[in-house]
């Protein structure tokens, strides 16, 4: 069987269009349902829209959720998400440029167990973690989820490359001769250059920690301390239409409208963080393309 | 799920080009301590939070509950575990089939958008890609919709395949293949952009020399593009394999949402935690969480000293 250019075009077409609605749909989907009530998402088709006023009343619904849950959750999250991004940039910064501009003893094999730990799935070592957490009591605080957050050997890579291969090693020797001890050449000429790598380590970090599940879920049993994502999974055990005569006694009920509202705003950070670092992000790669 | 495949990007990108050419060649006159305070924080929590759990969960494994050495009986008794096999043949089903999906689809994904023109491929890199900000449990969630014959944007289709229920849609035999569709709703995308950016890197005068001696774009692709981006397909299985090894999140909801239709040990992870927090026995559930640490490190430890993707000169 021999197709002609064209027909291959057409085929090209139809699987695009086909995978394009496979990522978009559900989106779409999410996004209608907060505009329905409960019964009209089985009853008004998938793609109905209902009112503007079912979503502020899906809103009120899902904010009221146990005396402001939901806000608390996403407070939790923004605070070990900031939390962790902030000590992640400022312990990886310095080690980034250390690894690429300075030499020591135990450099390499630094560099190697970064590369091997950014690599290995950070899940594994949750459980140790928490043990860990234990001996000094610091389960079910914010720090026993900020803690392990800061260790991203990830972004230490990102640095290391970053200032390896972008900073020109003259204008550091320029610095050193004009009397700038170490500390003074990486504050004041590679710092104030190391802006795109920052901004980087910090979309990636963000992202990471905002959208991680297992270490809070292990770290934290104190409902009103759980960062969104987890607080999805408490949302999913109050829903009636996932627990038909089961919900739990005497608690509040969610409806799936709420659900799907809830989805939103748990991903909001990251879907606007998405949106704005798209520009960054390709500036950053065709900055890796284009030098050399 | 999987470590963010975006996040390789930039190194993909820079390291590729620079293999080797770093480090190595510090500026005369630096000296050795101020490296060591640079790297100083860092070298803590890398110790704390990296190489402690670590060295502990081996500890733990390899002791007893009430102390004393235990040999290998830790790891015995967690792979005799009535539960410990299947847990691992269903992340092994899961596996196989997300990796089977990585490598065709992605590629041929990939592939095809590199042959539209910058803009059209960039809208449709975008569109593939903007899921990822669903990762994790919102995903999940909105799978647990999109499943659900009475209110799916798929129901035609979902019919057609004879299931009227959510409870016919999550059988335990499918739950490999839909956790694969979520991998791949939230994962391809930055992966598609990857290689993507990789297929850019391939000089236009190869492809152009590949045309002029008659080779046509199935030819060109598979003979000169699929070549020349293969460490970068092996790089993303790799890290899918070690990532998907760990799966939690999946398995834990839909129980959640099936109310007990999914067992609560479904992944080795969730049989670690089991273990551990039910029934109280960190010990051998450490010796789980050890043998699922070996598996990140055989891949991690392949992919940096056998495919030379990262410079560490």
């Amino acid at each position: 069987m021999k197709f002609s250019r064209f027909t291959w075009r057409i085929i090209g077409l139809i699987v695009l269009l086909g995978f394009t609605a496979f990522f978009f749909v559900p989106v779409i989907w999410v996004l209608l349902a907060t505009t329905k009530t409960d019964t009209q998402l089985t009853s008004a088709g998938p793609f109905a829209f209902g009112a503007f006023s079912h979503v502020a009343a899906a809103w009120r619904a899902l904010f009221g959720f146990q005396s402001d849950a939901m806000l608390e959750w996403l407070k939790n999250s923004a605070i070990y998400s900031f939390g962790g991004v902030a000590i992640a940039i400022v312990a990886a910064v310095p080690a980034g440029y250390g690894l690429a501009l300075t030499q020591f003893i135990g450099r390499r094999t630094l560099l190697v167990i970064t590369l091997i730990t950014m690599i290995m799935p950070a899940t594994a070592l949750v459980l140790p973690l928490f043990l860990e957490m234990n001996v000094v009591s610091l389960t079910d605080t914010a720090w026993s989820v900020i803690l392990p957050f800061s260790f991203f050997p990830f972004g230490v890579y990102l640095c290391y490359i970053f200032f390896s291969s972008t900073i020109p090693k003259d204008l550091l020797a320029a610095a050193r001769v004009d009397g700038c001890n170490e500390w003074g050449v990486f504050r004041y000429i590679a710092l104030p250059l190391a802006r795109p790598v920052v901004a980087l380590v910090a979309f990636f970090a963000f992202v990471a920690d905002w959208n991680n599940y297992y270490l809070p879920f292990v770290m934290l049993s104190d409902n009103s301390k759980l960062p969104v994502q987890v607080g999805l999974e408490y949302l999913i055990s109050s829903t009636e239409a996932f627990n038909p005569g089961n919900p739990g006694a005497g608690s509040e009920l969610v409806k799936r409208p709420e659900l799907a509202l809830a989805i939103l705003v748990a991903i909001a950070p990251v879907a606007i963080v998405f949106l704005f670092a798209q520009r960054t992000l390709v500036k950053g790669m065709l900055a890796g393309a284009t030098k050399e | 799920m999987t470590p963010s495949p975006v996040a390789t990007v930039p190194d993909e990108r820079t390291s590729a080009r620079r293999g080797g050419r770093t480090g190595g060649d510090a500026p005369i006159g630096t000296s050795r301590t101020s490296g060591y305070v640079f790297v100083g924080l860092y070298v803590v929590l890398l110790l704390l939070f990296g190489i402690a759990p670590t060295a502990y969960a081996i500890y733990l494994a390899l002791t007893k509950v009430g102390g004393g050495f235990a040999w290998g009986s830790n790891f015995a008794r967690a792979y005799d575990d009535f539960r410990f096999l299947p847990a691992f043949e269903h992340v092994g089903e899961y596996l196989a089939i997300w990796m089977i999906a990585e490598a065709t689809l992605i590629l041929v994904l990939a592939l095809m958008l590199h042959s539209l023109a910058r803009r059209t491929s960039a809208a449709f890199r975008f569109l593939f890609y903007m899921p990822g900000a669903l990762a994790g449990a919102a995903s999940v969630l909105v799978w647990l919709f999109m499943l659900d014959p009475t209110l799916s944007p798929w129901h035609l289709l979902l019919s057609g395949m004879g299931f009227s229920q959510i409870d016919l849609v999550l059988l335990p035999t499918h739950l490999p293949f839909i956790f694969a569709i979520m991998a791949f709703w939230t994962g391809a995308g930055g992966w598609i952009v990857v290689m993507y950016g990789a297929l850019n890197n391939i000089p236009d005068e190869l492809l152009e020399a590949a045309r002029l001696d008659g080779a046509n774009a199935f030819q060109s692709a598979l003979r000169i593009k699929l070549p020349l981006i293969k460490k970068w397909v092996v790089y993303m299985l790799i890290l899918s394999f070690a990532g998907g090894t760990q799966l939690f999140v999946e398995p834990q909801l839909v129980g959640q949402a099936t109310a007990g239709l999914v067992s609560n040990t479904w992944s080795p992870n969730q049989l670690a935690y089991y273990i551990a927090f039910i029934n109280d026995n960190f010990n051998e559930a450490a010796a789980i969480s050890v043998s699922l640490l070996v598996l990140g490190l055989a891949g991690a430890a392949l992919l940096v000293w056998r495919t030379k993707l990262f410079e560490i000169s």
